[in-house]
């Protein structure tokens, strides 16, 4: 057994039993950041916090929320939002932080892109990352179902309606998922576990996991220089914290992340408390009918993208290039066959690819909002068409890529 | 190394315990997603075919689904009869009565009431005897055939079995196996 001593202190005490001061040590005040980063290296923390404001806005809610298809939407709509006290502003924090954290992402995902971020190391912090995306989209759907509005109950419809694969009809794969013939309260239900219980779990890992592999490779810079962070630690413990490429994670980062993440809060809580409408679509104030389809059915802004990719196809052509669209970003880092891990500024061809991606998404979004007809439908055909070529000529412009 | 091929042994054997609970266990989690007994129970819908007036839409449901059901009245189905296609000459109406689902000397029109281009609800008019989704521009006739793109085929129909003077939805009866024998419906 090990040796204790009688505590000076609590904090005595609990060193002894939880070693917090190594805890610490290791966890905060010795974890290495390098100076030579921007406030897009703020944005984990955002991310972080917008979870747990997420986290926190879902407890109260679970509080009187109804997994019924008779109760669900009166307890959201006239329990939540009447009876219960400052129950909107639980219900409009979930609603915009829904909205929002998938902003967060996208710029996240869009500075490792930019900076190279996936590379040399650091690829598994970008797949962890991924995997994060993908569970987030789990979340976002799965919540989208609990209103039991008719959006809800027509992209449950909509969705679950992929599984049947097209041309393969696996009718009997949807009823399963379902639970039943039609979204009903069998799905509700599994839906709601699935939103509260088993996607939250694997967030909460995946996040575990995505700062794990952050630890060994580190953030990366501005100019993706390589830094012998022991050799800078060094220097900054010595108390040449000018000369030191490197600061401390807590206080030192910290401080500069908690002052991103104050200007974020105050759009956050603007976004809250005057402009929630944005992330509440007015069809879904209609109670769930099956009988009774909305005349557009489209997803929430952040899904746009992939729906549009979906949408200009032939059914089973349009899921094939849907799957690409899904899986594809997880590969970036092996289908980027250049070295450098610099910035696209300084990465030749590659600088044209990132613009011409974001710029592509960001006009597939547009597109897959607007109805599916006349000059919108080209448009989206050929943003679709250019987003696969794209990927496909990635590993081409990057292969001969001069080495910077 | 007597005593780690023990170990060895005791690994392999937990391994197969462990391999054969984990099969167990999915497979019982896989059960518990199944739809419900009394979900697929009342996946059956009995309609009598008596109720129903000529050229009156009626909106039935079936495993949550719209069905739409429209008895023909006679002038309907001469007017069937008298179409014949200008190519090959053949009546049209033998042509579309296949569609229709024949009960006593009556003919129903008895489709899933389902847009086949994204799932809206076409809505009828008596007058004009067809259908119109407000969400595409799609047409189809009485008999639930396409006349206007963009639906990609004809409503489609629920499985039935005639009963005498009821159908059962839900059940596959001769008839409409011989419906998706021939490329009818899916």
């Amino acid at each position: 057994m090990a040796h204790f001593t009688k505590a000076k202190s609590l904090h005595d005490w609990l060193n002894q039993r939880l070693a917090i001061d190594t805890l610490r040590r290791v966890l905060a005040t010795e974890y290495w950041i390098p100076k030579n980063i921007n406030f897009l290296w703020a944005m984990g923390m955002v991310l972080a916090i917008t979870f747990a404001l997420l986290l926190v806005s879902g407890i109260f809610l679970l509080m009187y929320y109804q997994p019924n298809v008779d109760l669900a939407f009166d307890s959201v709509n006239y329990t939540i939002m009447q009876e219960v006290g400052y129950g909107w502003l639980w219900r409009h924090i979930h609603g915009v932080a829904a909205s929002v954290v998938f902003l967060i992402i996208y710029i996240h995902m869009f500075t490792g892109i930019y900076y190279g971020s996936y590379k040399k190391g650091r690829e598994m912090i970008w797949i962890s990352g991924m995997l994060l995306f993908v569970a987030f989209s789990a979340e976002a759907f799965s919540g989208y179902m609990l209103p039991w509005g008719q959006m809800s109950y027509w992209a449950g419809m909509v969705i679950t309606n992929l599984f049947s694969m097209g041309g393969l009809q696996l009718d009997g794969l949807v009823e399963w998922i379902r639970g039943d013939y039609i979204p009903a309260q069998a799905f509700l239900n599994r839906f709601f576990m699935l939103h509260v219980l088993l996607i939250p779990l694997a967030i909460i890992g995946l996040i575990v996991l995505h700062f794990g592999a952050l630890r060994i490779p580190h953030v990366n810079n501005q100019d993706g220089e390589e830094i012998d962070f022991e050799a800078e630690a060094a220097k900054y413990k010595a108390g040449n914290k000018k000369e030191s490429k490197v600061i401390a994670f807590v206080n030192d980062f910290m401080s500069k992340d908690m002052m991103v993440v104050s200007i974020y809060l105050i759009f956050f809580f603007y976004l809250v408390f005057y402009h929630y409408d944005f992330a509440m679509d007015p069809v879904n104030f209609d109670p769930a009918d099956g009988l009774k389809t909305p005349t557009h059915i489209y997803p929430e802004w952040y899904f746009l993208w992939s729906y549009e990719i979906l949408r200009p196809f032939s059914t089973n052509v349009g899921l094939i290039a849907f799957a690409f669209a899904q899986v594809i970003f997880f590969l970036l880092p092996f289908l980027d066959r250049s070295p450098n891990a610099v910035p696209a500024s300084r990465r030749g061809l590659f600088k044209y690819w990132f613009w011409a991606m974001l710029i592509d998404m960001i006009i597939l979004t547009g597109m897959g909002k607007l109805p599916p007809e006349g000059i919108f439908s080209t448009i989206g055909l050929y943003a679709a068409l250019l987003f696969i070529g794209l990927w496909i000529v990635l590993p081409f412009i990057t292969k001969f890529e001069k080495k910077v | 190394m007597k005593n780690s091929s023990r170990r060895g042994f005791m690994g392999k054997a937990f391994g197969a315990v462990a391999g054969v609970g984990a099969v167990a266990s999915l497979y019982a989690m896989k059960r518990s997603w199944d739809p419900l007994p009394s979900v697929k129970a009342a996946g059956f819908t009995t309609l009598d075919m008596t109720a129903y007036k000529e050229n009156e839409l009626v909106v039935e449901k079936w495993r949550g689904k719209p069905i739409f059901v429209l008895k023909h009245s006679k002038e309907m189905i001469d007017t069937l009869d008298e179409n014949k296609s200008q190519i090959t000459g053949e009546s049209l109406g033998e042509i579309d009565k296949k569609r229709l689902v024949k009960i006593g000397n009556d003919y129903f029109m008895v489709t899933i009431g389902l847009c086949t281009h994204l799932g809206c609800i076409p809505g009828y008019n008596p007058d004009e005897k067809s259908f119109l989704c407000a969400c595409h521009g799609g047409l189809y006739d009485d008999t639930g055939m396409v006349t206007k793109s963009p639906p990609p085929r004809g409503l489609d129909i629920p499985p039935f079995r005639i009963d005498g003077m009821k159908l059962v939805l839900g059940e596959e009866g001769p008839e409409y196996k011989k419906m998706k024998e021939t490329g009818i419906t899916l």
